[in-house]
């Protein structure tokens, strides 16, 4: 399909990052159970590869070196490969400290403070 | 049409995203992040990015809300009704997740090279394409993701299972 036709300008795909990264960090501040805190991250990192892809997109052009044109979407697959480290070694933590405390409540994760 | 297509799934990953914040079931949470990754996979499609629209639904709809929803079940022990709730300042994250959006909607909004149209897009975005590029100009960096991969996986396996008492 081509798609080359849309009218949708930049600043409108960078608008809905923003969003999704003011709702994911809503998210961090306010949910108490640690699975939703990290699922309010990985929507952070969804609306940065938005403004990745989105940037890429739309600034660019044809007289740059043809092999650097990409770089946006190498990014964004970057980030998502952190993502999903992040996600696993996340929840195995959340599934050790709930094993150790029976709680997945971030404010009863106090043993640092004192 | 491009611009319907847009809108409608641009609505549609940002009202699954108030969803997940909002959302009191943890279960509904995480289902309403599907529906958000799915919305941020056509708009890749839109923005002709395929191969990522295809590793968006590969690995977040497929793999990461997967492993989130089997987290939840290992974890839940009370009522799933209240299994998502707000802590005490969720007020003052409100307020300053606000306060950033305007701020981010402000400078997206005054600055005048980013109120652009998007020109024809010829230089694909394909698998072939992005491979080329990762084996080539950014191979260090893709070798680096993947000792990084293995490295967080052998360690979530360790965290998950624990480790024996050596001797």
């Amino acid at each position: 399909m081509n798609f080359s036709n849309l009218s949708v300008g930049l600043s409108t795909y960078l608008l809905v990052g923003a969003m999704l990264f003011s709702l994911g960090l809503y998210g961090v501040f306010a949910k108490r159970n640690i699975i939703a805190i990290l699922m309010s991250i990985e929507l952070m990192l969804n609306a940065v590869n938005i403004n990745f892809v989105a940037f890429n997109r739309f600034i660019w052009n044809q007289k740059i070196d043809i092999h650097y044109i990409l770089t946006g979407h190498v990014a964004a697959l970057f980030v998502i490969v952190v993502a999903a480290a992040e996600v696993a070694v996340g929840l195995a933590l959340v599934i050790t400290i709930y094993r150790n405390r029976q709680s997945t409540n971030v404010d009863e994760f106090n043993w640092l403070k004192w | 049409m491009g611009t319907i297509v847009f809108f409608i799934f641009a609505i549609m990953a940002i009202a699954a995203a108030w969803g997940v914040v909002t959302s009191k079931n943890i279960v509904h949470s995480a289902l309403y992040l599907v529906l958000s990754f799915t919305g941020v996979a056509v708009l890749y499609v839109l923005m002709n990015a395929d191969f990522l629209a295809a590793v968006q639904l590969l690995i977040y709809t497929g793999a990461v809300a997967i492993m989130i929803i089997f987290a939840v079940m290992l974890t839940l022990r009370s009522e799933i009704c209240e299994s998502n709730p707000e802590n005490r300042h969720w007020g003052w994250g409100a307020l300053v997740a606000c306060l950033v959006f305007i701020v981010m909607a402000l400078v997206i909004l005054a600055n005048p090279d980013w109120r652009i149209l998007p020109t024809p897009w010829t230089s694909g975005g394909s698998a072939e394409d992005l491979s080329l590029l990762l084996l080539t100009k950014f191979m260090v960096p893709f070798e680096a993701a993947a000792v990084l991969l293995t490295m967080a996986l052998a360690g979530a396996v360790i965290l998950a299972k624990g480790v024996k008492e050596s001797k």
